[in-house]
């Protein structure tokens, strides 16, 4: 595992796209969820939901990482050469969800604490420092959210191995199921869609689409030929 | 064949021969299907009160508090309004004083008390003056400048004749209404209606109390004392009355107090919320939308990514010719896919929901198939959006990634609760999500004080308005992938 997980951080570090992506997660996140805080209307509260509205945005350049990690691979034909030096695929997949969720948590944590600190910043008295239980959950929520999301992203391209499918697929998964329990009338159907969308407060749930994705990535990546 | 028109046809050729991008148009426009389905059969009202229906068709509130005696025949009412109250909620229990703009004091002829049935009202208002109103959308103001506060009704055949005047002297005709198959008895009184309060964000009910005095009645008025009730006290546009209060009146000595909630309005998004809109049987366009940018994205980077593109351009050296017939075929297939996806869904949502007993908005012919087509050319105006952000960043992850998040993330901050409306109004007119704009069918109403926002349903911009700022993002970046894809080596 060493070894796998060795070459995995030596590709995210040496390659300028996830540096990048990492660097525009960060900014994305914390630029919407500021604009959020200084044009919402009541400071009713609690603002730290407000406040971290920029994981919406954020967790969009997390897919594209996620995403590139491997099908990247795929579309250059790197795939084959990094399973022949490593023939574990399980252990390949392993070593890149390894890194993908360190590197992911990382950024993730800067994002989520400058979402924070915008937010204090702007309106001072509103969003409770970190010491602050309520607060405290939620950071930790979402930054948990955006990894579990780059996990999600990972499991679907390694069976989908097509970065334009799995990136409109996983977008399609967290944009789509939102709008879609907001026009559903009916208390039923909406409370269950609620409760099998991908959220940072749905962490059972996100974690089991991302497990499932992962799983049937997995899957696929031991039965098929590369 | 011309030359373009060989370019044309060797897009179309590359495009039907792969697999998975003519997938892609099917599964888009299987997804509008698959959503409507889910909205029809997801939603169930059966045993629901059924919305009162106004004479034009159209869905109304019609709660008020209705003191009333038959009227047989032509007649007249006079009496004066001099006090209008409102009081809304502070808290869950107690009331505050408040103005409600579009509380309503006055006279009324109306067919009957069944809610949805015809009538013509002369009115004070908490802030709109006197008005006459009829068929719950016709709204007329009444004499300007002066603080008229005596009212008078008068009945000849279906002809109602509303009269205001400040002096009991000096009488302002405000309108006459003909009410079409008004019959012979008609009830005839004195009203208080008070809509729901814009707080915010939401609404909360309101209730009136009016003062009538000097009443009189002239004609076959049948004698007997006055009748009180709430009309549509079971209406579902109807909030109810606020705690520990209800509708009532008394009289004493000719002077009548009446307190009253409720509204005799069309229905909009807020006093109706178990109405379903086409937008909703539609949402399937989300999914559609990005199953298209997906396609559009791969047509380009993947002769990017193959090589192909050095082929293609060698053969083709007109570069922007290229691009155009991309454009070309690839707006053309999103479209038929839109188009006969949405002619699909809408019917069968519409079935669906009204089996179910939802009440939807009704639309006009020519409004459904604005709708349809709008659906058809989003997703082409999408699909040359997201093939020139292929062309511009050669990367498929990027280019969708990008579009997605261009068009879609507008519409889910736009539906964000706290997002005060002059924020989501601002995401309609300028981001490409403005183009949702094309889904509308709700009509807002300035008679009913209401949150008239892209979340309910309201769009800043008119349909093809909307659309049009989608269309300038699409050949903006259509222009800079031209003027890129000349500029850089293949």
């Amino acid at each position: 595992m060493r070894p796998a997980l060795h070459a995995e951080w030596t590709k995210a570090r040496t390659v300028a796209g996830p540096l990048w992506l990492l660097l525009g997660t960060i900014a994305a996140t914390v630029a919407l969820s500021a604009g959020a805080v200084s044009v919402a209307r009541c400071p009713c509260g609690d603002m730290a939901e407000v406040s971290l509205i920029g994981v919406d945005l954020g967790q969009a350049l997390v897919v594209i990482l996620a995403v590139l990690v491997i099908a990247g691979e795929y579309g250059t034909g790197m795939i084959r050469t990094t399973l022949t030096a490593m023939p574990h695929r399980s252990t390949v997949l392993a070593a890149k969800a390894a890194v993908l969720t360190g590197i992911v948590a990382a950024a993730g944590t800067v994002a989520v604490l400058g979402s924070l600190l915008a937010g204090r910043l702007i309106l001072p008295g509103h969003v409770q420092p970190l010491t602050d239980g309520p607060t405290l959950r939620t950071a930790l929520a979402a930054i948990l959210y955006l990894t579990l999301i780059a996990l999600l992203g990972l499991g679907v391209a390694t069976a989908v191995r097509d970065s334009a499918t799995s990136i409109g697929t996983v977008l399609g998964l967290l944009y789509v199921f939102p709008v879609l329990s907001q026009t559903i009338g009916d208390q039923h159907w909406q409370r269950l869609l609620q409760r099998i969308t991908p959220m940072p407060d749905h962490l059972g749930v996100t974690a089991a689409w991302a497990g499932a994705a992962l799983l049937s990535g997995a899957l696929l990546l031991h039965l098929r030929d590369a | 064949m011309s030359a373009f028109a060989h370019v044309v046809h060797a897009e179309w050729t590359k495009f039907r021969t792969v697999r998975g991008w003519v997938a892609g148009m099917v599964a888009a426009a299987l997804l509008l299907v698959v959503f409507a389905l889910l909205a029809g059969v997801s939603s169930d009202q059966k045993g629901a009160p059924p919305v009162p229906i106004g004479p034009d068709g159209g869905p109304v509130t019609d709660s008020f508090y209705f003191v009333h005696r038959p009227l047989t025949g032509d007649g007249a009412i006079t009496a004066s309004v001099p006090a209008l109250k409102s009081s809304i909620p502070a808290d869950p229990e107690h009331l505050r004083p408040g103005t409600v703009p579009w509380a309503k004091a006055g006279l009324i002829v109306k067919e009957s008390t069944r809610p949805g049935a015809r009538y013509a009202a002369i009115m004070v208002t908490g802030g709109h003056g006197v008005r006459m109103q009829d068929g719950y959308v016709h709204d007329t103001a009444g004499p300007a400048g002066v603080s008229a506060r005596l009212l008078r009704l008068e009945r000849s055949g279906d002809a109602i004749t509303g009269y205001a005047s400040a002096d009991g002297a000096h009488w302002t005709k405000v309108g006459t209404v003909h009410l079409r198959g008004l019959g012979p008895t008609a009830q005839g009184g004195l009203f208080v209606a008070s809509p729901p309060s814009v707080q915010g964000m939401g609404t909360s009910g309101s209730v009136s109390t009016a003062a009538f005095g000097n009443l009189r009645v002239q004609g076959h008025w049948a004698p007997g004392d006055w009748t009180g009730g709430q009309v549509g006290a079971e209406s579902p546009g109807f909030a109810g009355y606020p705690a520990n209060t209800s509708g009532a009146f008394t009289e004493s000595g000719g002077r009548f107090t009446v307190t009253g909630a409720g509204d005799m309005a069309p229905a909009v998004r807020e006093t109706l919320p178990t109405g379903g809109t086409l937008g909703e049987i539609l949402t399937g366009t989300f999914a559609a939308l990005i199953a298209v940018i997906v396609v559009a994205a791969l047509s380009v980077t993947t002769e990017y990514r193959s090589g192909l593109v050095r082929v293609t351009l060698a053969a083709g050296p007109g570069r922007s010719r290229v691009l155009a017939a991309k454009a070309i075929v690839l707006g053309a297939v999103a479209f038929v896919a839109g188009l006969v996806g949405a002619a699909v869904a809408v019917p069968l949502g519409l079935h669906l929901a009204e089996a179910n007993g939802v009440y939807v908005f009704p639309v006009t012919a020519a409004t459904e198939v604005r709708v349809v087509l709008g659906v058809a050319a989003l997703l082409a105006t999408v699909s040359v959006l997201a093939l020139s952000a292929g062309a511009v960043f050669r990367h498929s992850a990027g280019a969708v990634t990008t579009v997605v998040v261009a068009v879609v993330l507008p519409y889910i901050l736009m539906a964000i609760p706290f997002m005060p409306a002059s924020v989501s109004t601002w995401l309609a007119r300028v981001t490409p999500g403005a183009a949702f704009a094309v889904l509308q069918t709700l009509v807002p109403y300035h008679q009913v004080a209401s949150i008239y926002t892209p979340y309910e349903g309201y769009y800043p911009l008119a349909p093809w308005a909307g659309f049009a700022v989608l269309a300038g993002y699409a050949m903006g970046a259509l222009a800079v992938a031209a003027v890129l894809l000349h500029r850089r080596d293949a």
